[in-house]
């Protein structure tokens, strides 16, 4: 184990895997000498060079479709897009072209295809820096979702989004390159894609929740438990494929559920697991589920409003205790 | 004018390959009124065999090739077969998809035909990165890379002939100038007049050839693919061209006039090819006219095919979504 950043524990990933594998190049705007807008790819470009560290012009469509078609031809590409609402410039290659091209093309293909983003508030960047628009690209089959919140699985999801033959859209959140954590040294350690995992066990209500808000659960959590409040909380990891086995899991103990988001409450991951809980286990639920997720307004930018506008501990602890007060 | 080496064998292929592209779209025409054809109509490509058969001549079996929604003459001309492609348009369990595709989405992966696109420009970005694995991977293999006049005003044509450019890709660009997208007429909408004179902002070669002459196009194809095989970077071809039938084979045309028409069919790219190979004494009639009937033949039997063919089987329209099931 070594005490690093979730930035650093990105960069850590990519290197090993290019190592691993010379067929991995890197893409995407100044990720190369400049080591990253979010410092995630600082030393790749003078560990492996320009021929397989891509600085990109802005343009976006241009590099997931090169990302695409190197994908198609035998090359492991990584393309960064810098920011997740930069996403919008090249839609049509991420939901049209990568998602669907196996498919279409009735498995004559696979995408070994990784595009690494980040998303998020908290930093007053306002809403067009800002935002989390993961469900956009859940909603599309094709597309693997997968949010670490913390540096050891930063490292261990994206060597497996990198070795995947699929593509996965890897989003990193822009709060947590600076987060330190243990992360294994073994070149091959590896996290299942697909997978939640209970980070911290109870029994009186299990929160679910991702990224970074994630950490602010385990945050409401521990307030929780210094008033006799034990929350089991899941770390989702991955949004697409959801994995309800461990959800549905932890209910059958906790009865109770409430799923943190960053994202807008409206058709956020939190309806998705609610319907799905309505199907595969309603009989599990105590009370109804709580959601505590960004109001549907845009990111704003004034830290108070922004403030305002997405979750916190409080107001996460406050959806726990109402729920079990009106027991 | 032509200094490109070219032998009559050659110029032979040239000709059983418009046919073979000409057969099956005027029979798919007919289909798609009968009825037989699932879906939107077909993006007939008539009026514009020369393109598609003077650019792929030029090509090596590695070489990559990306085509467009009206892509069955590309295909066909770097080798598809016929049959599987019609039975991908029937959306038959046979066809080259396995019914997920369908006219527009007709590839052949083991030729190095890595997509046809229902997105107009969709194609170009993902060609760059064709490109960038031939010089990665060290392939010898040049990315040819059609598309339509209306694409040239999309975005994604700007920033994949850019990126192209600064990384000097072996690609070839192809735009079919067929003068319509859908309705609009390019000369409307295109700032310039030109879109080979675009290759000057990102210096690189911009050549217009008349797409209606297959020797013309190839010997522009043949000089471009030599360029990028050598390392010499990325040309745009603009094709001049016509689309007899409408964008697709339901439209009314309304928006020309049946003059206009008739002048582009008296440049009909086959027939011109044919005079061109009888004045030559390269060909008599007679050969010309076995040669339509081998092209009509193996259009009979990719219909034969195609409707005999088995539908997939609908519990299995979940597969091939993901390589691997999580």
């Amino acid at each position: 184990m070594s005490e690093m950043t979730y930035r650093g524990a990105i960069a850590q990933a990519i290197m090993e895997e290019m190592r691993r594998d010379p067929q991995v190049i890197l893409l995407g705007e100044d990720v190369g000498k400049f080591g990253g807008a979010m410092a995630a790819t600082k030393g790749v470009y003078e560990a492996f060079g320009p021929g397989r560290v891509l600085d990109t012009p802005i343009s976006e469509a241009a590099i997931i479709g090169a990302a695409l078609g190197a994908a198609l031809t035998g090359l492991r590409p990584i393309a960064e897009i810098m920011f997740i609402d930069f996403t919008t410039c090249c839609m049509d290659q991420i939901a049209n072209q990568v998602a669907k091209v196996r498919y279409m093309l009735g498995s004559q293909v696979t995408v070994p295809l990784v595009i690494r983003t980040q998303g998020g508030a908290g930093k007053s960047y306002a809403a067009q820096h800002s935002q989390s628009l993961e469900v956009w690209f859940a909603a599309i089959p094709g597309l693997r979702v997968v949010m670490p919140a913390t540096a050891a699985d930063a490292k261990g999801l994206l060597k497996s989004a990198i070795r995947s033959n699929d593509p996965v859209l890897f989003i990193e959140n822009k709060v947590l390159y600076g987060e330190k954590g243990e992360v294994p040294d073994d070149p091959d350690f590896l996290l299942p894609l697909g997978k939640a995992a209970v980070v911290r066990p109870g029994r009186d209500a299990t929160i679910v929740s991702y990224s970074r808000q994630l950490m602010i659960a385990l945050e409401a959590a521990t307030m929780l438990a210094a008033e006799a409040i034990h929350c089991e909380v899941i770390d989702l990891r991955t949004i697409s494929p959801l994995d309800m086995k461990t959800i549905l899991t932890s209910l059958e103990k906790t009865s109770r559920l409430v799923i943190v988001e960053e994202g807008h409450k409206s058709f956020g991951v939190g309806a998705e697991i609610t319907a799905r809980i309505m199907e595969e286990g309603f009989d599990l639920l105590e009370r109804p589920v709580a959601r505590v997720a960004s109001r549907d307004t845009p990111i704003p930018f004034s830290p108070v409003l922004e403030r305002a506008t997405i979750p916190n501990a409080g107001k996460i602890a406050a959806a726990v205790k109402s729920m079990l007060a009106a027991v | 004018m032509t200094c490109v080496q070219i032998t009559a064998e050659n110029l032979i292929e040239m000709l059983r390959q418009m046919l073979r592209i000409r057969h099956f779209e005027e029979n798919l025409y007919q289909m798609y009124l009968a009825r037989q054809v699932p879906g939107m109509s077909p993006h007939l490509s008539v009026g514009q065999e020369a393109v598609a058969v003077g650019v792929c001549q030029s090509l090596q079996k590695q070489d990559y090739l990306l085509t467009t929604h009206r892509g069955h003459g590309h295909v066909l001309a770097k080798g598809a077969s016929m049959s599987r492609m019609l039975a991908e348009i029937m959306g038959k369990e046979t066809g080259y998809c396995h019914g997920r595709g369908g006219s527009m989405h007709i590839a052949d992966v083991s030729l190095n035909i890595i997509g046809a696109n229902g997105i107009v420009g969709g194609g170009l970005p993902i060609a760059v990165g064709a490109g960038l694995s031939s010089l990665h991977l060290k392939k010898n293999a040049v990315t040819v890379c059609f598309f339509g006049d209306a694409a040239s005003n999309i975005g994604s044509f700007h920033e994949s002939l850019n990126m192209a450019a600064i990384w000097n890709l072996p690609i070839v660009w192809v735009c079919e100038n067929n003068q319509y997208g859908l309705s609009t007429s390019i000369k409307g909408v295109l700032a310039g007049g030109s879109i080979a004179a675009r290759a000057a902002a990102y210096a690189i070669a911009g050549v217009t050839v008349d797409g209606n002459d297959v020797l013309q196009v190839h010997e522009a194809a043949v000089r471009a693919v030599e360029e990028a095989r050598s390392g010499k970077g990325p040309t745009l071809i603009e094709a001049t061209t016509y689309r007899w039938y409408g964008h697709g084979a339901s439209d009314n045309r309304s928006y020309r006039t049946k003059e206009e028409e008739a002048r582009w069919k008296e440049k009909c790219p086959v027939k011109r090819h044919k005079s061109y190979l009888l004045t030559n004494n390269i060909l008599g009639q007679a050969q010309i006219e076995a040669m339509e009937k081998q092209a009509q033949d193996e259009v009979q039997e990719a219909i034969r095919f195609a409707n005999e063919s088995p539908l997939p089987n609908p519990d299995t329209a979940g597969d091939y979504v993901f390589s691997e099931v999580l």
